[in-house]
């Protein structure tokens, strides 16, 4: 990996921003440099939310990013509004329970996951954020899945380690998923 | 190494300003900055600090006043409506030679503006908010790294000069998290006789004050201020150069701008055109000399700025205009691509001409209303 660049977009409240913490911490503990940028306007409380991170081996220049490697949605608009900033060969991961339109572009790999609807069947129904990165981790080539529980440990605060249990249900049931 | 955590840029300036002995916060509330007050209404309890969160930003300014005054390390943050409202407070402090440390966490303006990221207080900072004439260091961090390492520097600055430290930020470098890690906090700490602390009747009664009605008087407060201010000058001037040895294109950026300049450059070298950058890191004291040295050996710089154009006239001045400065600039909280810098780089360097292709003028992620 040199630098990936990862974007994850949809409404505010799906846990975007915490998404996107997961990630970087998740690079930090891999000892890469890392960038983590939120959207922070009033859009936060229901409208569209975003979060940028860079993850790279060299020190991040600007940590906003134009054009993404990995683009993650959870929300129609935000597949409307992205879609054609992806690099050619990058990839899409699309929440399919809540956007049931196709990418049409065919210089990306797109998949659909149905992230919210297995995160409810799971009964992890506010975790369909970390369905999700289960599966971007078990399929982006410059990702991985080790050391995603000491991860999650060290982003859950202390006195609520109880949800460690639940979000690693939730990335595991992301990972497994076969389409 | 001390263990890198992942913090906000905010969050990181608060934290170092307590490790930097700072025990009295005021503010109020403002975005987006309001993470460093969230943060102190947290911690300062628990360390026998005071945590305050007044009814205004005008009453905040006074109440960092009055603490200077009594000799404490002190501290208030807003954004740029807020440090509007404090300039009145802070002609004061710097009337009555108190140090104080201030931080401005930018959004787009004049007036309300708007909360996204912004550079356009630059004058504001560093040519005087408020009325009289006097200076306040200003402090230019680009990373969340230095939100922290500047803070602590703020501090000892204040102290050693008695004057205002502020930092110049803006909404990216305030919310973005990166990793940080504390080992290199060095905390100065200075003798403050000046100080009201009582006189326990011991000595006679120190007096902190801005008022002088005798212009004679006054006029030798305002030499011997302008004194302390050469120093300042000659001795605390920070910047950072980047693939400056050889640079024919000198790119002049500060904050988040410099990041996204960063990356310019170095596309800006893979198309082979000799590019480098001068970052400052104190807006003042403006790092006049690197400018003008740079000014022997390039052909032209470039200046970077999310504003309409305020650094490009400190660039002029200390460059004396001996080579054409251009400016490549968005404003009201859109931040630049590398791609729109590139443009006015090869532009600078007479490859094409620096004009906004219809695709550079916005950015995918700026897109709507975000």
């Amino acid at each position: 990996m040199k630098t990936t660049q990862i974007l994850i977009a949809g409404f505010g409240g799906q846990g975007i921003l915490f998404a996107g913490k997961f990630l970087a911490y998740k690079g930090l503990l891999e000892d890469l440099q890392v960038s983590w940028l939120p959207s922070y306007g009033p859009e936060m409380r229901g409208g569209t939310a975003n979060c940028s991170v860079i993850l790279s081996e060299t020190p991040v220049g600007s940590p906003i990013i134009t054009d993404p490697d990995v683009l993650i949605v959870m929300n129609l608009p935000s597949l409307q509004k992205y879609v054609d900033a992806v690099v050619p060969g990058g990839q899409i991961y699309v929440d399919s329970t809540l956007i049931h339109e196709k990418v049409e572009r065919t210089d990306v790999d797109v998949f659909y996951i149905p992230a919210t609807q297995m995160a409810s069947d799971a009964g992890v129904s506010t975790l369909a954020n970390m369905v999700l990165m289960g599966h971007v981790l078990k399929n982006n080539p410059q990702l991985t899945f080790d050391g995603t529980e000491t991860t999650v440990q060290k982003l859950v605060p202390p006195t609520k380690q109880q949800l460690v249990d639940l979000n690693m249900k939730a990335l595991q049931a992301g990972r497994d998923y076969q389409p | 190494m001390a263990e890198r955590v992942l913090m906000k840029g905010n969050e990181a300036i608060a934290e170092a300003a307590i490790r930097a002995g700072c025990r009295h916060y005021f503010g109020y509330p403002i975005t987006p900055q309001t993470e460093i007050a969230a943060y102190m209404a947290k911690r300062m309890p628990k360390i026998g600090g005071v945590f305050l969160q007044a009814e205004s930003e005008i009453a905040s300014i006074n109440m960092v006043y009055g603490a200077a005054a009594a000799g404490m390390r002190v501290m208030t943050s807003s954004s740029s409506p807020g440090i509007s409202l404090k300039s009145e407070g802070l002609s004061y402090i710097a009337g009555s030679d108190v140090p104080a440390f201030v931080v401005n966490v930018q959004r787009g303006g004049p007036g309300l503006g708007g909360i996204q990221p912004s550079q356009s207080d630059y004058f504001q900072a560093t040519k005087g908010g408020g009325h009289g004439d006097y200076r306040m260091i200003v402090l230019a961090p680009a990373s969340v790294q230095e939100m922290a390492s500047l803070t602590v520097k703020g501090f000892n600055l204040a102290d050693k000069y008695r004057m205002t430290a502020m930092i110049l930020a803006d909404g990216t470098i305030g919310q973005m998290m990166e990793p940080i890690s504390f080992e290199d906090v060095e905390v100065e700490t200075y003798d403050k006789p000046w100080a009201l602390t009582g006189t326990g009747m011991k000595r006679e009664h120190n007096i902190v004050n801005s008022l002088y009605l005798k212009p004679d008087e006054l006029e030798r407060t305002n030499f011997q201020r302008y004194e302390k201010y050469r120093t300042v000058e000659e001795s605390e001037a920070l910047w950072e150069e980047y693939l400056m040895e050889d640079a024919e294109i000198c790119v002049t950026a500060f904050g988040i701008a410099a990041r996204v300049a960063k990356n310019a450059v170095a596309a800006a070298r893979a198309e082979g055109i000799k590019a480098g950058l001068i970052r400052p890191i104190t807006l003042w004291p403006f790092p006049k000399a690197a400018l003008r040295r740079a000014a022997d050996q390039v052909k032209a710089f470039v200046s970077v700025e999310l504003n309409m154009g305020q650094m490009i006239e400190d660039i002029r001045l200390a460059t004396e205009c001996r080579r054409p400065v251009s400016l490549c600039n968005r404003t009201g909280g859109m931040i630049p691509s590398p791609d729109q810098v590139l443009s006015s780089i090869q532009a600078a360097a007479g490859c094409r001409d620096g004009r906004l292709s219809e695709g550079q003028m916005t950015s995918p992620a700026q897109k709507g209303g975000n």
